[in-house]
């Protein structure tokens, strides 16, 4: 089991994402003559994609290795990204429409005259961090918690998720939450006083990016190898047996659902800081769900998988937006029926099918069709 | 105007202004109107009212327009018509009035509380019922005991029972309004009586301002209050539980389709909202077909939508079910992906066809429109639903108990190799319940386009709250789907006066990712082997 557990496309992700990230970020900075330089756009471009890439990663810490299909991920995502947003507002100052040093342009606009409690701290971009891995976390721990101990599993949780990441949609829509309702955070001006309009900010930020995600890469890759990604893969396959030999499928499984979160509040803070806005639309079930295609596209269960998937799908995704846009959600469509159809195992199982050698690596397989339900 | 014709009223009107019994009884009752003290103006007005001079309708109409002239010296009031001056007591034209020589007659808002009551007053006797009702209504804004002898005699010879009420009801508040005290305690404890019976928000306003009430009188009107208090606030519960069973029917409508596909069969698909959707455009399409053939019949419309809808959405579900699903049994996390795709592609097409912006489909005139029962306000289109959705339910379970299919269904569902065994097609089974599941979608689109705005995104809306409802009320069992839609309804409404729609609608997420908790299988879980597979 261990042997099958080495992962080496871990490595070879992490170091292709950093070799291909820091490589855009370096070639931005190329005067604009240059014919190798790489323009603005596509600096934030490359940084979105890696950042859908950290949430990617984190779907499939979830699904690939422990079986919990969420539907609801985008959640940990849009409040990594609030959080971020947040600090981000604050760093604006006086510089907004309204000039108040003191509260953001939509609280002037809705007349409020403080800063409500919440926002206290996020003026620091430590606290910002912080707050972007523990807001996420926290209701990560108290949902799984709740969900795991009373042992809600399957499409029952996965309907859950999505009706948590739905209820925060509405709530963050309301105006009253103190967050910019509708029209969310955005006109961001710099962080930590550097212009976030400038060539060099920007390709930091998406080194970093890249950075960030090269590292969840390996950490993710240090836990499977580890006795607890040992359990995890039991408890995908077995809960039941695995509860039998004596160890806590639910301790194991809330563990690895609040790694999950943290990993993609991350992201959403990535996210938010090169994409320039954050709005409550993140929140849409349908954020999470597609964030699971690219999952199910690049294949599960392997941590090279989903990264390769979010960059490949987001890619079509631009250059389609932008050539044929009513046909895009044609294309988003049958990609997750034909994935579902012909490529369970996504691109990663076409690669393990052309290098038989390689053997299995863990399959993320579906537990075995039981006879009593198959047609 | 043809001055031939007016030789004769001029002659009448010398002989009027001449003859000092006449002048001197047309004359007392106008007189307060040149007074300069509002309070006498108003008063006049509607003494005019009460009085029954059949010159008061035009004297005061006069007035309230500003065409009521008094000269500076003399007793006359004129009109200014459009002909020129006339005589405000006989209605004569005047000759040789210099504009100069007289002034309006001003009001303040005193004397128009008092005209707008008068003519309230006046329209007692009007011909037609609802505007002696409207009238009657009219005057509860400003009760004055003056009018109170007019009130006695329109409430003589009133025949219709609504005008009656409105007449009661209006002399009531007349009674009790400022002025009435010389009015014995028996009448005016019989006028708390009749507000009390009446119960409207109206009339507890006026019982709250009684003016120097006897200590009985006021001890009859808190009772009275508290009478009404009561019974508005059982009306208002009425009134919520009309709009949470209204809600819950919706819900409960877009819900039954997936009761059948996830509930009995298991399978999660996500494109049931777009299923709905489907089903309301065809009632657009159908509708439009007949608006061609038969104008005007939109009733009939939709009444061929309804089976039209189940055939298109069932044949839909049919070949999804043959073309898809069937690929994906034991993999339910892989058919929720799979049938998501099938939504985004049934999304666009949609809008590729009739294109992104809502279409208008018709409601018929018979469900347009709200009856009153009691305090209890029913708009016809909400009700036609919870009837409609009641119906389908019944079919539903019809199908599910005594049918052959419902038989066959239910057997593969419990032991599918079993039911095999016995010589049951179960790939044709499971094809025909899709489709049946999925021609309840189509059903509700039906539902749903009379209510909601037909567009390419309708499914979205309706999908998450589906879901719920089917988990809600427990997987595999119809009457737990009805359980979970009406509670989810009439919670959601509940909470709506107290949190605001959005907020509530937010408590009853939370609350039910909570309740799955404690009971992860519903209010009514299935019991049995089959469950734990």
């Amino acid at each position: 089991m261990r042997a099958l557990l080495q992962r080496p496309g871990a490595d070879w992700a992490a170091a292709g994402v950093l070799a291909g990230g820091w490589l855009v970020a370096l070639l931005s900075l190329l005067p604009e003559a240059s014919p190798l330089h790489v323009p603005a756009f596509a600096v934030g471009l490359a940084g979105k994609y890696l950042s859908y890439a950290i949430l990617a990663l984190a779907v499939d810490l979830v699904w690939g290795f422990a079986g919990i299909l969420t539907l609801g991920h985008a959640a940990f995502f849009a409040l990594g990204g609030y959080a971020m947003g947040m600090y981000l507002m604050r760093e604006i100052g006086a510089r907004g429409v309204y000039g108040n040093p003191n509260l953001p342009d939509f609280m002037v606009f809705l007349s409020w005259d403080h800063l409500p409690w919440y926002w206290y701290g996020f003026s620091h971009l430590p606290f910002a961090l912080l707050m972007a891995l523990v807001v996420p976390g926290a209701l990560a721990g108290c949902f799984g918690w709740l969900a795991f101990r009373s042992r809600v599993s399957g499409v029952y949780l996965s309907i859950i998720t999505q009706a948590l990441t739905y209820a925060l949609m509405l709530a963050f829509f309301r105006n009253d939450m103190g967050f910019g309702g509708n029209n969310g955070l955005t006109d961001f001006k710099d962080i930590a006083g550097a212009g976030l309009h400038v060539a060099s900010t920007r390709a930091s930020l998406l080194a970093l990016t890249a950075l960030v995600l090269a590292l969840c890469l390996l950490a993710s890759r240090a836990i499977l190898r580890s006795r607890f990604g040992d359990l995890l893969v039991a408890v995908r396959d077995a809960e039941s047996r695995t509860r039998f030999i004596g160890y806590r499928p639910e301790h194991i499984k809330l563990l690895i659902w609040i790694l999950s979160a943290l990993i993609a509040g991350l992201g959403g803070a990535f996210y938010v800081v090169q994409v320039g806005i954050i709005n409550p639309g993140e929140f849409a079930p349908g954020n999470s769900i597609e964030a699971v295609i690219w999952v199910a596209v690049g294949g599960r269960g392997t941590l090279w998988g989903p990264v390769l998937g979010a960059l490949l799908v987001n890619l079509g995704k631009t250059l389609f937006t932008g050539l044929l846009p009513e046909l895009w959600l044609y294309a988003l469509g049958l990609l997750f029926i034909l994935t579902t159809l012909f490529l369970p195992r996504g691109l990663a199982g076409l690669w393990r099918a052309a290098k038989p050698a390689a053997v299995a690596d863990v399959t993320p397989e579906m537990t075995p069709v039981d006879p009593e339900t198959a047609p | 105007m043809n001055t031939g014709v007016l030789k004769p009223l001029w002659l009448a009107l010398v002989l009027l202004v001449c003859t000092p019994a006449l002048c001197r009884a047309e004359d007392t009752p106008l007189a307060g109107l040149r007074s300069s003290d509002y309070d006498t103006v108003a008063a006049t007005v509607t003494g005019l009212a009460a009085s029954g001079n059949p010159r008061a309708q035009a004297i005061i109409t006069a007035l309230r327009d500003g065409k009521l002239f008094a000269p500076d010296d003399g007793s006359a009031i004129y009109i200014l018509g459009p002909a020129g001056y006339t005589d405000a007591a006989t209605g004569a034209p005047v000759a040789g009035i210099d504009p100069d020589n007289v002034s309006k007659i001003e009001e303040n808002n005193r004397v128009r509380v008092a005209v707008a009551g008068a003519l309230a007053l006046l329209d007692l006797s009007a011909p037609d019922a609802a505007t002696r009702r409207g009238a009657a209504e009219a005057m509860l804004d400003h009760p004055d005991s003056a009018l109170l002898p007019a009130l006695d005699r329109a409430l003589a010879h009133e025949t219709d029972p609504g005008a009656h009420a409105a007449i009661v009801l209006a002399r009531a508040a007349s009674l009790l309004s400022t002025g009435a005290t010389g009015q014995s305690e028996a009448v005016l404890l019989e006028a708390v009586a009749s507000l009390r019976a009446e119960g409207t928000q109206q009339a507890r306003a006026i019982l709250l301002s009684i003016q120097n009430p006897s200590a009985a009188v006021r001890d009859a009107a808190a009772s009275a209050v508290g009478a009404i208090d009561f019974k508005l606030r059982l009306w208002s519960v009425g009134q919520g539980v009309f709009y949470g069973a209204s809600l819950g029917s919706v819900l409960l409508i877009a819900a039954l389709g997936l009761a059948i596909t996830f509930g009995v069969m298991g399978v999660i698909n996500m494109a049931h909202g777009e299923l709905m959707m489907i089903g309301a455009y065809v009632t657009w399409l159908v509708q439009g077909a007949t608006n061609a053939v038969l104008p005007g019949e939109a009733g009939l419309g939709l009444a061929l939508a309804v089976p039209a809808a189940f055939l298109v959405c069932g044949a839909a579900g049919i070949a999804i079910e043959r073309g898809l699903i069937r690929f994906l049994y034991g993999r339910p996390l892989e058919t929720l992906l799979a049938t998501w795709g099938l939504s985004l592609v049934l999304q666009q097409a949609v809008r590729s066809l009739f294109g992104p912006t809502n279409v208008a489909v018709v409601t018929p005139a018979f469900m347009s429109g709200a009856v009153k029962l009691g305090g209890i306000e029913i708009t016809l289109n909400r009700a036609a639903i919870i009837v409609f959705a009641a119906l389908v339910m019944l079919g539903l379970t019809a199908v599910l108990r005594l049918t052959p299919l419902g038989l066959q269904m239910r057997a593969v569902t419990q032991n599918r190799r079993m039911a095999a065994l016995m010589g049951i097609r179960t790939p044709r089974v499971d094809a025909l319940t899709f489709g049946l599941g999925s021609g309840v979608a189509g059903l509700a689109g039906v539902a749903i386009s009379q209510i909601d705005n037909v567009s390419p995104n309708l499914g979205q809306g309706y999908i998450i709250d589906s879901f719920m409802v089917v988990v809600f009320g427990g997987v595999g069992n119809l009457w737990g789907t009805l359980a979970g839609a009406l509670s989810l309804g009439i919670a959601n409404k509940i909470l709506e006066p107290l949190a605001g729609a959005v907020l509530a609608k937010i408590i009853v997420l939370v609350l039910i990712i909570l309740f799955i908790q404690r009971r992860p299988r519903g209010l009514f879980p299935l019991r049995g082997r089959a469950v734990e597979s």
